[in-house]
């Protein structure tokens, strides 16, 4: 019942039991984000096979920066993929066996091709990937530029008498309308 | 007239260009692998354990290699197309039968059909990542000198065996 005398509005410890029960969700909701990234960095021991420490850091930042082909928006470290399990005990073998982080990738982009990186390498292919947003922004600026530079050579319009008399009648017909 | 033709022209390129992006599967991703030697395996073969079947047994002739599974859901809905296929008796198609229990693979065989020469048993996966397969079911096309040349992602139609697949097989085996 402790609950119940929290929430009683009239009770003298109302404050500091409005205080314990937010201090209390406010724990819930840190254990609740928190757990979410210590699942990924448990995914390691996971998969089984236990990764000698040495290696588990190279381990996380290999793993993060990899795709998953299934789920493709997520990472190999966050996917609960089996075949992503599969990939992640590749990776640890070819770790231990004392391979490099490039030649780990390069077996995974020969099977998988550059998709399975999350930062695919400068290439034909790619091209447009890394340069077309810049060269997007290029031909913005571009047509920006020309359209201010022909708005701003437009001829400054000329009046005659006639329309220089009727510019003054209407101003001073305002001047008028506005003393009146 | 260049003022309204510009606009309508870059939007008529946009039309375009999201129409075919309408049409492109993002799940499938292009295998690095086609026009490459496929990569050698050495597996059990499904029905007879004791005996193997490797990519140098299959040198010197056009063959599909179908990837599945009996926890493929949309492996059943490709196996009645695939049966009827195998009757033409047009080309041999071998399974690779991934990541299954032998059981299982066996019972589901029996259910919905064997269109396969011979299966082979890729318990743990590991041929299946050797051959960059990531959705069950997939099939590759290996010509006579080993080299894969087509690989479908997904359950084969019995469109795409007629305007895709077949006419593939036909060119390869056609050819010296």
């Amino acid at each position: 019942m402790p609950l119940l005398t929290v929430l009683t509005p009239r009770s003298i410890r109302h404050d500091r039991g409005i205080l314990k029960l937010l201090r209390a969700l406010c724990a819930v909701a840190a254990l609740l984000i928190f757990s979410g990234t210590l699942g990924t960095a448990s995914a390691a021991r996971l998969d089984g096979i236990d990764l000698p420490e040495q290696y588990e850091t190279r381990y996380k930042a290999l793993i993060d920066q990899l795709r998953c082909l299934v789920c493709q928006n997520e990472t190999l470290a966050d996917s609960n993929a089996e075949l992503a399990a599969d990939l992640r005990r590749e990776v640890r073998e070819m770790m231990v066996k004392g391979k490099s982080d490039q030649e780990i990738t390069e077996f995974l982009v020969a099977r998988y091709g550059d998709f399975v990186l999350y930062n695919p390498p400068v290439k034909s292919t790619t091209l447009m990937l890394w340069y077309g947003p810049f060269a997007l922004l290029a031909l913005g600026v571009l047509i920006a530029i020309i359209t201010v530079r022909r708005r701003g050579r437009t001829e400054p319009t000329t009046l005659n008498a006639t329309q220089h008399q009727q510019v003054q009648d209407l101003l001073r017909r305002q001047d008028e309308e506005k003393n009146s | 007239m260049t003022r309204y033709l510009l606009p309508l022209g870059i939007f008529g390129v946009l039309v375009a260009l999201l129409f075919v992006g309408l049409h492109l599967d993002p799940r499938e991703v292009p295998s690095p692998l086609i026009d490459k030697p496929a990569p050698a395996f050495l597996l059990p073969q499904l029905h007879e354990p004791n005996k193997t079947l490797s990519r140098q047994d299959l040198l010197g002739k056009v063959y599909l290699l179908n990837v599945w599974a009996s926890w493929c859901a949309s492996c059943r809905d490709e196996q009645p197309v695939l049966m009827q296929f195998a009757q033409t008796r047009q080309v041999e198609m071998y399974g690779l039968n991934y990541k299954d229990q032998r059981d299982d693979a066996l019972r589901w065989l029996e259910m919905f059909g064997n269109p396969y020469v011979a299966s082979v048993s890729d318990t743990d996966g590991r041929v299946g990542i050797d051959w960059g397969v990531y959705g069950v079911p997939e099939t590759f096309l290996i010509d006579r000198s080993g080299t894969i040349r087509y690989k479908h992602i997904g359950p084969v139609s019995q469109a795409d065996l007629d305007t895709i697949l077949l006419p593939k097989v036909r060119a390869l085996q056609g050819a010296p």
